[in-house]
C-alpha cells in the first residue's frame, strides 16, 4: 500500500514569480524510506510543508496514509509527525517540558504525556538533559529531543526536512543512528536532504528534484547505474598514453575518456571485476606498467551532475548567492 | 469545543511555564510599570495641587492604562518569535484546534497582566493612591483593564502573525501605543492641548478607558472633563465598544492569518 501520494503538485509563490513546485508526481510505499534529494530551492521544503498540511497546493492532489491532505488535514495530523528545518521546540523550556507540552497537544493524558516524554528521553539518549533548558543544548541534541517530539504519538507517516543541515558531523552521525532504528521499527519516512551521503546511507529509494519537479527515481544503485554504472580508470606514464588507449577501447568496446592532464584513461565497462582482469591482463601483455588501476563505480554526486547538468554543491552557492542579494535589498 | 478550550490552556501553561524558567521577564514586566509609578507620582506629582486627593488618584489609573495597553506589543512579539522559531509550524502541524495557539497566548498575556495590575495597585498604595469607591466598583475597575488588555492582545496578535521579524513587530507595536497612551488623558488635562490634539486624544480608547476608570475609582476625571464630545461623556460606553470592535475585527482575522500562517515564504 502506498502511505504517500502526491500527483502534479503546483505551488508558487510571490503571485506566481516563483514556481517552486511545478507538477511533482512521488508516492512512497509503506514502511520505506523515500529520499528526497535535491539542492536549495529545489522544491523539497514545500514538498514536505504541503505533504505535512502546512501549506496548501495551488493545483495537484496529495495523500498521506489514504486521506486527502487539503480535503482533511486534521485528520492527516493525527498520523504524522514532522521535525527537522522548519518544525521547532520551545528553547526557554526544558526538554521535558517540551515533550510533555507536545505530548498534551496530542490529547494525551497528563500521565501519559509524562511517561512518554521519559520514554522518548531514554530512547534519544537526552535523560541526563531532560531538566535543562533546551537554549543549552548542542546543535545535535536538539535535533534530536526536535526529533522525539514529533514521535510522541508514534506517527505512521514520518517527515524529516533535512534532519542534519548546519550539524556537525559527529551530530550527524547519531542522527543517522537514531534515523534507522526508527526505521527499523517500521515507519513510512519521507526524508529531504541536500547530500548525496545521507540519502545513500538512510533511504530505500531516491527521488532526485530540481526546479520543483522529480528528475530521476531509483534506488541508490538503480540511478548510479543509470548514470553509466562502473568505470575502469586507469593511470600511465605520458608515453604510453595512445597505446594503453588502444588496448582498453579494444577490451572494453568502448571509446574511452581521456585526461591528459591527470593521464588517466577511463572507460565504461559491464561486467565489472571481469573487465578489470581482462584490462590488465591486456596490458601487462603490451608490456605497460600502469602508475594506478581501479574500479570505480558512479556517486550520487555524478548522478546529479548528470541528471541536472550542474553538481548539488554549486546549485546550493547559487542559491546562497541569491539569498544573500535578496537579504542585502531588504 | 472543550477540546479548543483544552488545547489553548496548555499553550497558556507553556507561557506560565515560561515565566518560571525565565523569571526576568516577570520581574522585568512588573518593574517597568512600577518605575513609571514612581518616576510619575513624583515628578509630576505637585501639578495638580487643585485636584481632590493630588494627582496621583488621577494618575494612577492613566498608569494602568498605560501598561494594559502595552499588552499589545508583548503579545504580538511573543507571536512573532514562535513564527520566527518555527512554532507555529510545528504547532499548525499537529491535530489541535486552528483557534488554540492564539486563545493560548491571550489568556497567557492576560494572566501575566493580572499579576502586574496587583503589584501596580499595591506600589500605588504606597504612594498614596486612594481609590473611594468601594471594593466592587475597584473590582470591576480592574475587570474593565484586562478586558481591555485582552482586546488589544488581539490586535497584537495579528501584528506578530503578520510580521517577520520579534524585534521590528516589538519595536513597531510600542512605537504605535507608546504616542497613544502620551496623546490621551492619561497623565496631563487633554483641554490644554493644542486643537487636533485634542479631538485625537477626546476619542483616544486610552482617554475613554482612562476616565472610565477614574469614575470606577471614585474620581471625577478632570483631564478632559469639560469636553463636550461624545466619549468624553460616556467615556465607559465608548470603551465598551472599542473593546468590541477590536475583538470582532482582530479575532478572526488573526485565526485566519494563523491557520494560512505557512502560505507565506
Amino acid at each position: 500500500m502506498k502511505s504517500i501520494v502526491a500527483q502534479g503538485l503546483v505551488k508558487t509563490y510571490r503571485n506566481g514569480q516563483v514556481k517552486a513546485l511545478d507538477g511533482l508526481n512521488l508516492d512512497v510505499e509503506e514502511g520505506t524510506v523515500l529520499g528526497i534529494l535535491g539542492p536549495n530551492g529545489a522544491g523539497k521544503t514545500t514538498t514536505v510543508r504541503i505533504l505535512a498540511t502546512l501549506l496548501q497546493p495551488d493545483s495537484g492532489h496529495a495523500t498521506v496514509g489514504g486521506i486527502d491532505v487539503v480535503k482533511n488535514p486534521k485528520a492527516v495530523r493525527e498520523i504524522i509527525g514532522l521535525s527537522g528545518q522548519y518544525a521547532a521546540v520551545d528553547e526557554t523550556l526544558t526538554g521535558w517540558d517540551n515533550l510533555v507540552m507536545f505530548g498534551r497537544l496530542y490529547h494525551l493524558s497528563s500521565k501519559a504525556a509524562e511517561s512518554r516524554a521519559t520514554e522518548l528521553l531514554e530512547q534519544f539518549s537526552l535523560t541526563e538533559s531532560a531538566k535543562r533548558p533546551i537554549k543549552t543544548y548542542s546543535g545535535g541534541m536538539r535535533r534530536r529531543l526536535d526529533l522525539a517530539a514529533s514521535l510522541i504519538i508514534r506517527p505512521k507517516v514520518l517527515f524529516l526536512d533535512e534532519p542534519t543541515t548546519g550539524l556537525d558531523p559527529r551530530g550527524r552521525m547519531e542522527m543517522w543512528n537514531v534515523i534507522e532504528k526508527l526505521v527499523k521499527e517500521g515507519v513510512t519516512l519521507l526524508l529531504t536532504t541536500q547530500y548525496l551521503d545521507e540519502a545513500d546511507q538512510l533511504a530505500d529509494e531516491i527521488a532526485v528534484i530540481d526546479h520543483g519537479k522529480v528528475i530521476a527515481r531509483g534506488t541508490s544503485d538503480e540511478l548510479k547505474s543509470e548514470v553509466g554504472g562502473e568505470r575502469v580508470e586507469i593511470v600511465v606514464a605520458e608515453a604510453d598514453l595512445i597505446r594503453t588507449r588502444e588496448v582498453i577501447d579494444r577490451v572494453t568496446g568502448a571509446k574511452s575518456n581521456l585526461d591528459e592532464g591527470l593521464r588517466k584513461l577511463s572507460a565504461p565497462v559491464s561486467n565489472g571485476g571481469q573487465s578489470l582482469i581482462e584490462v590488465v591482463r591486456e596490458l601487462d601483455a603490451a608490456n605497460i606498467h600502469p602508475l594506478d588501476i581501479a574500479m570505480k563505480r558512479p556517486s550520487l554526486d555524478d548522478v546529479f551532475m548528470s541528471l541536472t547538468g550542474h553538481a548539488a554543491e554549486e546549485a546550493i552557492a547559487e542559491e546562497t548567492a541569491i539569498k544573500k542579494k535578496r537579504g542585502a535589498k531588504k | 469545543m472543550m477540546r479548543a478550550v483544552s488545547d489553548a490552556l496548555v499553550i497558556t501553561k507553556r507561557q506560565l511555564l515560561q515565566l518560571t524558567r525565565v523569571p526576568e521577564v516577570l520581574i522585568f514586566n512588573t518593574i517597568q510599570p512600577v518605575m513609571f509609578v514612581l518616576l510619575f507620582r513624583y515628578v509630576f506629582g505637585g501639578l495638580g495641587a487643585d485636584i481632590p486627593g493630588g494627582y496621583v488618584q488621577l494618575l494612577m489609573p492613566g498608569i494602568f492604562v498605560q501598561t494594559v495597553t502595552f499588552t499589545l506589543a508583548a503579545t504580538a512579539q511573543g507571536l512573532a518569535q514562535d513564527m520566527e522559531k518555527g512554532l507555529i509550524d510545528r504547532f499548525r502541524s499537529l491535530p489541535i484546534a486552528r483557534s488554540a495557539v492564539v486563545m493560548g497566548r491571550t489568556l497567557g498575556d492576560g494572566l501575566l497582566n493580572i499579576v502586574v495590575l496587583i503589584v501596580m495597585g499595591i506600589a500605588g498604595y504606597v504612594v498614596g493612591w486612594r481609590p473611594t469607591s468601594g471594593a466592587f466598583k475597584i473590582f470591576l475597575g480592574f475587570l474593565l483593564l484586562l478586558f481591555f488588555g485582552y482586546a488589544l492582545s488581539w490586535a497584537g496578535v495579528f501584528a506578530g502573525l503578520i510580521s517577520k521579524d520579534a524585534r521590528v513587530v516589538a519595536n513597531v507595536s510600542f512605537l504605535f501605543t507608546f504616542p497613544l497612551t502620551f496623546l490621551s488623558n492619561a497623565f496631563a488635562s487633554t483641554t490644554s492641548m493644542p486643537h487636533a490634539l485634542q479631538y485625537f486624544a477626546e476619542w483616544n480608547p486610552v482617554s475613554t478607558m482612562v476616565a472610565a476608570v477614574r469614575q470606577l475609582y471614585g474620581f471625577k476625571n478632570t483631564f478632559g472633563a469639560t469636553a463636550n464630545s461624545f466619549p468624553s461623556q460616556h467615556p465607559l460606553t465608548m470603551s465598551l465598544v472599542y473593546m468590541v470592535v477590536l475583538m470582532f475585527i482582530f479575532i478572526p482575522l488573526s485565526v485566519r492569518r494563523y491557520n494560512s500562517a505557512g502560505n507565506r515564504k
